[in-house]
């Protein structure tokens, strides 16, 4: 019997997240707009942090942003196979959110601080999609 | 009406720190709490006020006996006990109870008794930062520092430096955890831990408690030490999420509780004679330099490089060794008060000469809170 792959620790969607889970098994980055104020926002929540308005809408985001700061853990994690990238990015829209970068090599070298990333989903099973980013033009070649 | 004032009179720590496996973390609170008790010369029946975080204030003042008519249970990390002093002012001002004792204790190395703390999956870090895979502290609280590289020209020498001076305090410090000198290319050479941090810029993991008893100051006197007065306090918090700091660049949490804490006191920077910042990574000083007005952005990496917070330098900072070299049980804040107590009562072990004012920043979380208290070795006015 082959082991298993231990996995990440998987997110568990709750009401107020639910789109952003379900858009990510979509291949869609889903953040939310308050129809007052146009503030964009993330973590997800049914009402705007800058104006309280409760009427807001979730849309599709570029997927584009830029490697706003990131460390390299250099301790064993089981899910991970050697050192890897925990990075801030800064989107497109204005949020921030962490993440990991893939489709490079996993170094100060390949990893420079405002290079552009485009999203990009990994499966972790049937419920639970992750967005990654990667480097722009990563896929091209 | 001038609010009343509030003293510290008594102040212990464990009567060892490092490792020690045969006390559960209860007990580090209680044996810190009986250090301070003997310190101020009060019996339990004495402590009407009990404020604690890490354990509930239920447990310790069951544990200790006490029948308190105050508890305050604020736990947003390492500087809750900063809060807890503020919060203590103000009930002790304002007669909700007359003696409060604040206790620490955490068996962060031998974890004998300790309750876990994940975040929970459906919690926003569980769902948006978990799932990336941090380990702690060293790889979440270290995240912006390449961005405060990147837009002040801080150098990984400078950072390095932070852990070099602290290390030249704790080398005058006995019950430091480790006191040999290091250089800038020791600390580089060492382990990576998180590029860009390594081991020596990473706090130690150790065993140990501290505890705090105050009163109202009109009875400074009555206690076998010297009062410590409590002359400022500020408190905040931002967000428990470093992915969601507003500025990366620096602490919200530090920038509205330090500057109320000098407010309140009537301090300007010039009257700070010392200064602890909570380190848990060797960039905390810098941004808390910062934040706090002591040095411009820019300027606060190479403020400690040139040696202006080290022994002989004009602002004496984290003069324990701090979290990089005294200890550091994962609470902090605790061991800071600690030691700006020790500074004012003129009994540290690397003391400030003719220190009068001392101002302790404490952090809590990843950057997620703060707590600030300015004390005086006399009373304000
Ligand atoms: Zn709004």
């Amino acid at each position: 019997m082959a082991a298993q792959k231990p996995t990440r620790a998987l997110p568990k969607p709750t009401p107020e997240t639910e789109h952003f889970w379900e858009g990510t098994k979509a291949r869609e980055l889903r953040l939310q707009r308050c129809d007052e104020c146009d503030h964009v926002y993330f973590p997800p929540r049914p009402f705007c942090p800058r104006c309280s308005s409760r009427t807001v809408s979730v849309f599709r985001a570029s997927g584009k942003g830029t490697l706003a700061s990131y460390v390299i853990n250099e301790r064993p994690h089981p899910a991970f196979e050697g050192p890897y990238s925990i990075a801030l990015v800064d989107l497109e829209e204005g949020p921030r959110m962490m993440s990991n970068i893939v489709g490079c090599a996993q170094t100060p070298e390949s990893l420079v601080l405002d290079m552009p990333l485009q999203v990009t989903f990994e499966v972790q099973n049937d419920e639970i999609t992750l967005p990654m980013f990667e480097p722009v033009g990563a896929n091209d070649a | 009406m001038r609010k009343q004032a509030v003293a510290i009179v008594g102040a212990a720590e464990t009567t060892e720190l490092g490792k020690i496996p045969r006390m559960s973390q209860l007990q580090l609170h209680a044996d810190a709490a009986l250090n301070t008790l003997t310190d101020a010369g009060l019996k339990v029946s004495d402590i009407d006020g009990v404020a604690t975080a890490g354990e509930s204030p239920t447990g310790v003042a069951h544990y200790l006996g006490i029948t308190p008519k105050w508890v305050d249970g604020t736990s947003v990390g390492g500087c809750s006990f900063m809060i807890h002093v503020r919060h203590a002012v103000a009930a002790i001002a304002s007669g909700l109870c007359t003696t409060v004792l604040i206790t620490h204790g955490e068996s962060g190395r031998s974890q004998i008794g300790r309750g876990g703390f994940r975040s929970a999956a459906a919690s926003l870090s569980g769902q948006f930062e978990a799932p990336y895979g941090p380990m702690g502290p060293s790889t979440l609280f270290t995240l912006p520092v390449l961005r405060y590289m990147k837009d002040y020209g801080l150098t990984h020498e400078q950072l390095a430096m932070v852990a070099v001076v602290q290390r030249q305090w704790a080398g005058l410090n006995p019950r430091a955890s480790y006191r040999d000198p290091i250089t800038v290319e020791d600390v580089l050479n060492s382990r990576m831990i998180a590029y860009p941090f390594h081991l020596l810029e990473c706090c130690l993991v150790t065993d140990g408690g501290g505890a705090l008893i105050l009163t109202s100051a009109e009875r400074a006197g009555d206690f076998p030490k010297p009062a410590v007065h409590i002359w400022g306090s500020g408190e905040s918090v931002e967000t428990p999420m470093i992915s969601q700091m507003e500025d990366l660049c620096s602490s919200r949490a530090f920038a509205v509780a330090g500057p109320a804490a000098m407010a309140d006191a009537g301090i300007s920077h010039a009257d700070v004679d010392h200064m602890m910042v909570y380190d848990a990574f060797a960039h905390l000083p810098i941004y808390g330099l910062a934040d706090l007005g002591f040095c411009e952005r820019g300027e606060a990496g190479a403020f400690i490089a040139e040696g202006h917070t080290a022994p002989g330098g004009r602002l004496p900072l984290n003069t324990n060794g701090g979290g990089l070299s005294y200890m550091h049980s994962g609470m902090y804040g605790m061991y800071a008060l600690q030691e700006s107590v020790r500074q004012l009562r003129h009994i540290a072990p690397a003391q400030v000469p003719d220190a009068e004012i001392s101002l302790c920043l404490g952090v809590g979380g990843m950057f997620g809170a703060s707590g600030c208290i300015v004390l005086g070795r006399q009373a304000k006015d």
